[in-house]
């Protein structure tokens, strides 16, 4: 047995502007690499001579492909080529239509990219966005192959122009290529073999060739030097064991060692590392599928991520992240979706759109679009219902990306950025303050001993907002929980009394209750509103000005039918609204756009004020509790 | 239970009976290979697809086809499921196979303690119900894809039907043939069993189509990224219990001869080798040019017989 058999299989994707001579090169790989079948060349020139036609590399890799889908000779193990090292898988050849779905799944098993540039048309625009998707997918092994220089004379400045380009595009993107190779895919030069019989027609270059490059790549590693992130997948109970499987992405755990399971602050000591039929096992690092048992009972379920106390993972339900998005239809701001992140799932919907990137000059597609389309490339804001546990992409790439689904399949992906990390670890004394450093959110909700949050009540005048908002709020009181509300009583004549009625002045109204609901809540307080905020899209502004500042928000529909809420009509609005003394009267004369996804909806048409506060109460007091271990 | 196949018509060619009351299973040795680094990856890749198949799919059935991919299968559930097979296998029974591989059947479901569920396409074979006009299907009477197609495809959708299973986890290799190179890990498949390879959902960041419509249903393939030699070397380091009919026998032309891969016997042919070991197979694989496939006939009858029956259905 040759020791190159014993090599992985290092995979290598192809990417480049359309003509730029992607076949070609890899035709002429498969050529001077030796790795195509007995005689293929000779049938193919002879083939070519035949009918008068010019010999091209491109062409072996299509008769490969042909072979392939025709199956007649083929195996298709055989878009396979090897170098001295080791043999290399190419992943998805070029040519297809349905570009961006089929490269994306095949590049992001990529171990390595070779990205073609043809020094006669220099960058163009498939070069940017393909350099862009590799960083999308955090391919960080690339070599840029300048081809074409044949074209161009061999000339160097050509060469070195393409190099300063394309260096400088690519920094932009936090990205470097390991190398720049000046190439004539055609002619054989510094693509496999150096001597090719010929004097060497670029003297001036004395690097590596392309496949020496490849060479120089390694297989993916292990995040076993990064701290501990081992989602639980799923657990089992098939006898009297307790067991907590799932795959070890990053780190190490051991026998022993202290786990923390996000979202939340539940601890637990790992008791065992179950294995069948294969020698007892004390320790376990990335990469690895393993089921661990702990030493005390604790509702663990798919979803949680264990690490060690201290580096943590982030947790929150809102980031910002540079998502793709190849899902049939749009996904619109606000439109409910599924987020998955390692074995978490949770509902989720983009809040806000920052930019749309042209992946191609990097510059943000003018005009303000609500939604994402096909092929686009963004920068969101993403807000999850429920807490999300995570690291940041340039910290964990595994723990830092996410899929968004399209109906049953994966519509699209993500990298998350910017997130900022806490310290979790548990105080251990009642009476350590840190000195430096300011009051964490954390330490805010365990003095409170419950989080602060928005709870937004929206809905037709006379449908119960102010009732229910004065009922939850003596509720909460008698709890032991901060609250205040917020609402026109107390806004309109201070913080307001310069807004009148106008749509402008309406929205102002609404945005500023939003951030002083924010900052209450930041404060550790549940601040309740009860505005009529008829606007679907005010509403959203309030949850993103809540959810950038990492504020919890609920938004509740309180929704009793028109006809009910006119007969009501306690401050007798409804009927001057009808007379026309009140002009733009929601519900009357202006629209009432009701919630689409709200996190709950009471019908106050149909039952009692208790009933409706009861159902807010058994939604809210699960999300505000703070874990009772938590406690300074 | 006799284990005396010497009459048996399956083997009037060139391959012999077994030794008679010899129990068909092949114990390989434990080793620990230098080469094998790869193979943890592997093993954990796989034990996580199963994992996950499992916990999305309520109703789930693993097909069992004897051979090497389908042992390797069973040894990756148990121990993703801490010794344990939480799921029912699916044998489906052509009533063509080698009677030593229903010997080893029979072993193995008491070895593993499977839940096993046998289906066997019974009008198809007696020329009853929808098959009384045909008359009966077998290879004495009907070409070997149309046979495959009855006695495989078919019998799998009524087993199907009858389970409603919504997920199959099965062992199907990208190396095994050329249509299989675009395949998914998790791969969605109408009523109609129809693969629609030419639209695939798009899979990666080990994310996958986790649910289905009903009357749909997923395979969820956990050996994919595995090549034969792979299984093979797995095999070999966990001393995983195989079939013996892997292993060469002295044929009746004084020959030496095993099988790369078992199928019904009227259409599987032996391929000479003098392997009788685990390392002397993956020695051979290592010189082979020749297809997993290639001593089976039906895959020759029609140019494009495979990429056929794999659109219908067909593992
Ligand atoms: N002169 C010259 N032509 C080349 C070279 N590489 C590719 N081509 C030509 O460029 C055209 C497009 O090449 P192809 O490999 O099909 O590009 P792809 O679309 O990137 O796969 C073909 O006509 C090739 O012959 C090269 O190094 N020199």
């Amino acid at each position: 047995m040759t020791s190159i058999d014993q090599t992985r299989r290092l995979r290598v994707v192809f990417v480049g502007h359309v003509d730029h001579g992607k076949s070609t090169l890899i035709g002429r790989i498969f050529y001077d690499t030796k790795s195509l079948p007995d005689g293929k060349v000779e049938q193919m020139q002879a083939a070519c001579a035949a009918e008068n036609m010019e010999f091209e590399y491109s062409f072996l890799l299509d008769a490969l492909l042909e072979e392939q889908a025709q199956n007649i000779t083929i195996d298709t193990t055989q878009i396979q080529f090897k170098t001295a090292k080791r043999p290399y898988v190419i992943i998805d050849a070029p040519g297809h239509k349905e570009f961006l779905k089929n490269m994306i799944t095949g590049a992001a098993s990529a171990d390595a990219a070779v990205l073609l540039i043809a020094a006669n048309e220099g960058i163009r625009e498939q070069s940017r966005r393909h350099g862009y998707l590799l960083s999308l997918l955090g391919i960080k092994q690339v070599v840029v192959a300048v081809n074409k220089m044949d074209l161009v004379d061999y000339k160097q400045e050509v060469f070195d122009q393409v190099v300063r380009d394309y260096t400088a595009f690519l920094k932009e993107i936090g990205m470097e290529a390991r190398q720049f190779v000046p190439v004539s895919a055609r002619n054989g030069t510094n693509v496999a073999l150096r001597d090719l019989g010929v004097p060497n027609p670029m003297p001036w270059y004395s690097g590596p060739t392309i496949t020496d490059m490849l060479d120089t790549f390694e297989p993916p590693k292990s995040l076993t030097e990064l701290p501990l992130r081992f989602p639980i997948q799923d657990v089992y109970r098939f006898d009297d064991r307790r067991i907590f499987a799932g795959r070890i992405e990053a780190g190490s755990l051991k026998v022993g060692d202290t786990l923390i399971f996000s979202p939340g602050s539940k601890t637990g000591v790992i008791k065992s590392i179950e294995v069948w039929n294969a020698p007892e096992k004390t320790s376990a690092k990335a990469g690895e599928s393993v089921g661990i048992t702990l030493t005390e009972q604790l509702f663990i379920e798919r979803g949680h991520l264990a690490s060690h106390q201290t580096d943590a993972p982030i947790e929150s339900n809102c980031f910002k992240a540079r998502v793709f998005w190849m899902g049939k239809s749009n996904l619109a701001i606000g439109q409910r979706t599924k987020l998955k992140l390692t074995t978490q799932e949770l509902d989720a919907e983009i809040v806000s759109i920052e930019r749309i990137i042209d992946a191609s000059t990097l510059e943000a597609l003018p005009g303000d679009r609500g939604y994402i389309a096909r092929n686009d490339v963004a920068e969101v804001t993403i807000q999850v219902r429920g807490a999300l546990a995570f690291d940041n992409a340039d910290r964990n790439a595994l723990l830092g990306r996410f899929v968004l689904l399209d109906g049953r399949q994966v519509g699209g992906g993500g990298i998350i950025f910017g997130g900022t990390y806490s310290d979790r670890t548990q105080p251990k004394s009642a009476n350590i303050f840190w000195s430096e450093g300011n009051v964490t959110p954390e330490q805010r909700y365990a003095r409170n001993g419950h989080k602060g949050a928005v709870v937004w009540l929206t809905g037709l005048s006379g449908s119960g907002k102010s009732t229910v908002a004065r009922a939850l709020e003596r509720e909460l009181f008698n709890l032991g929980i901060q609250t205040y509300i917020l609402d026109g009583d107390n806004i309109r004549h201070g913080l307001n009394s310069n807004l009148g009625f106008s749509p402008e002045d309406r929205v102002e109204n609404i945005r500023r209750v939003a951030e002083v609901a924010k900052l209450m809540a930041g404060a550790g307080v549940v601040a309740i509103t009860a505005f009529i905020s008829p606007y679907q899209a005010d509403r959203r502004k309030a949850r993103t000005i809540a959810c950038e500042a990492g504020v919890d928000f609920y938004e509740i529909h309180v929704a009793a039918p028109l006809e009910i809420c006119e007969q009501r009509d306690p401050k007798g609005l409804y009927k001057k609204a009808r007379t026309g003394e009140i002009k733009e009267f929601t519900g009357i004369s202006a629209p009432y756009e009701a919630p689409e996804s709200p996190e709950i909806t009471v019908a106050t048409g149909n039952q009692s004020v208790a009933e409706s506060v009861a159902q807010i109460l058994v939604f809210l007091r699960q999300r505000i509790k703070v874990d009772a271990e938590f406690e300074i | 239970m006799n284990l005396d196949f010497r009459e048996h018509p399956a083997y009037a060619k060139l391959y012999p009976a077994p030794v008679p009351n010899v129990p068909p299973v092949f114990f390989p040795e434990t080793i620990a290979r230098g080469d094998a680094a790869h193979l943890d990856a592997l093993e954990a890749q796989s034990i996580f697809l199963i994992r996950e198949a499992f916990h999305h799919f309520k109703k789930i059935c693993m097909p069992w086809s004897m051979g090497k991919d389908s042992n390797v299968l069973i040894w990756l559930t148990r121990k993703a499921f801490g010794g344990h097979i939480p799921y029912p296998l699916l044998h489906i029974d052509t009533t063509y196979e080698f009677p030593e591989m229903i010997a080893y059947r029979d072993w193995a479901v008491e070895y593993h303690g499977l839940n096993l569920i046998v289906k066997i396409n019974e009008d198809a074979r007696a020329g009853r119900g929808a098959y009384a006009e045909r008359g009966p299907i077998g290879y004495d009477t009907t070409d070997p894809v149309t046979v495959t197609h009855e006695l495989k495809t078919v019998a799998l959708q009524q087993v199907m039907a009858e389970n409603q299973w919504d997920a199959l986890i099965t062992g199907i290799r990208r190396d095994e043939d050329p249509t299989r190179a675009k395949e998914r890990y998790f791969s969605p498949r109408t009523k109609d069993f129809e693969w629609d390879y030419k639209d695939q959902p798009p899979e990666f960041w080990n994310q996958f189509t986790t649910s289905c419509a009903p009357g749909e249903h997923v395979r969820v393939q956990a050996l994919l990224d595995w090549t034969e030699r792979d299984i093979w070397m797995y095999i070999q380091k966990e001393g995983i219990p195989i079939p013996q009919m892997y292993f060469a026998r002295k044929g009746k032309d004084g020959n030496k001869y095993r099988f790369r891969s078992l199928g019904c016997w009227p259409i599987s042919g032996p391929v000479e080798s003098e392997a009788d070991t685990i390392d002397g197979i993956i020695e051979e694989l290592a010189n082979t040019k020749t297809s997993e496939r290639a001593g089976r006939a039906q895959d020759h009858h029609e140019r494009n017989a495979m990429q056929k029956l794999r659109a219908k259905g067909f593992m």
